[in-house]
């Protein structure tokens, strides 16, 4: 068996791309409240995690799982309000999106989580599915499908940009 | 989607807002924090700049566990530390604050003895007798590996002695470095001879 390294590792090691996946499943506002709820809970399940186990896989189906509660949490405080964009200013005048974080923020939520798992943090579509639900295709297709909006949506880097104009 | 592709999405995907290393250390800070509140903080580190070179410090909810010199790689401690005590190890220099200023107050000079809740768990038996003897040795004097032997009990235990020393998991606080061969030269260190020679300098002054 591999020793285990102490956690300070894993911290060093996921730490950005776990925030990478939080802030993209779950926006800039509640990534960090999942970010700290995930290594805590993978601080307390440590000890017991086998030595030769997907450290990242593992961190990313914790994270998962935290971001469904907090949506689920922020659901039930939210208080009906007449329609308005979540965030006004990232929208252009012919309602495209400023930032690219904005833009993945509007894709529906089993391909926001498919596009971050599998491009942010990595995994194969099979680990992608596993923590999603359904067959590794179908993670696949949810993955291009996000991507597809995404270039809809978002008009892409200033090269692109000087040339329409 | 061939590798390209992959690459082109990659390529889109950096347009992300970068993690800052700030983002980073804010959240590291606030998972020590929360650790330690709910008790999931079994070991807690730090290093000190000394004039010895850079300490690494360790402590569990009992007290100080380890102080190790750079020579004995840090990295290297803190796994042993994971394998021996637990793995829920984090850079939490909190739970460090008074054992770092006694150390640095003893390195100026200022100190005589140091007054910490210590965790001798990374010692076992004989070796942790000896330990538990060693700071009757008095800040300037030294004594030799036979007399310490004796004081713990197994006066034929010389060479025991010299092992317990040699594994100190406290060095500097636990002063191991007081202990000389009975010909009056100084026998080896964990920090190396020249480390010996300057904590007993210090205390000779």
């Amino acid at each position: 068996m591999t020793a285990k390294q102490p956690f300070e590792a894993v911290v060093a090691r996921h730490g950005a791309t776990v925030l990478r996946v939080c802030r993209a499943v779950l926006g800039r506002g509640d990534a960090d409240d999942a970010w700290s709820e995930t290594f805590l809970a993978a601080l307390r399940a440590y000890p017991e995690l086998p030595g030769d186990a997907n450290v990242e896989a593992w961190l990313v189906t914790i994270a998962h799982r935290k971001a469904i509660d907090i949506t689920r949490a922020a659901r039930r405080r939210a208080i009906p309000v007449a329609e308005m964009p979540e965030n006004p200013s990232a929208q252009r005048a012919d309602g495209r999106d400023l930032d690219l974080a904005t833009a993945l923020a509007g894709l529906p939520r089993k391909q926001r989580a498919a596009v971050a798992y599998h491009y942010l943090a990595g995994m194969p579509y099979q680990d992608v599915a596993a923590v999603i639900g359904g067959s590794a295709d179908a993670a696949r297709r949810s993955a291009a499908d996000g991507i597809a909006n995404l270039r809809k949506s978002y008009p892409g880097t200033a090269a692109g940009e000087g040339a329409a104009r | 989607m061939t590798a390209s592709d992959e690459s082109a999405v990659q390529d889109l995907l950096t347009a992300l807002p970068a993690v800052t290393e700030a983002d980073l250390s804010a959240l590291h800070d606030r998972l020590a924090v929360s650790a330690a509140a709910e008790g999931m903080l079994d070991v807690a580190y730090r290093t000190l700049d000394t004039p010895l070179g850079t300490l690494l410090l360790a402590a569990t909810e009992q007290g100080l566990v380890r102080v190790a010199y750079a020579t004995e790689d840090h990295d290297k401690v803190l796994t042993t530390i994971a394998k021996r005590i637990s793995p829920r190890i984090l850079h939490a220099p909190r739970r460090l604050d008074l054992a770092a200023s006694e150390i640095d107050e003893y390195f100026a000079g200022q100190r005589r003895s140091f007054d910490l809740p210590l965790d001798l768990s990374l010692s076992t038996g004989f070796r942790r007798a000896v330990l538990s003897h060693l700071p009757d040795i008095g800040y300037g004097h030294t004594a030799t590996y036979a007399a310490v032997a004796a004081a713990a009990g197994s006066p034929r235990a010389v060479r025991a002695v010299g092992t317990a020393c040699a594994t100190n998991p406290l060095p500097v606080v636990v002063p191991c470095h007081r202990v000389i061969r009975a010909d009056g030269s100084f026998g080896g260190y964990l920090g190396g001879p020249a480390a010996k020679r300057a904590l007993l300098e210090l205390e000779a002054a």
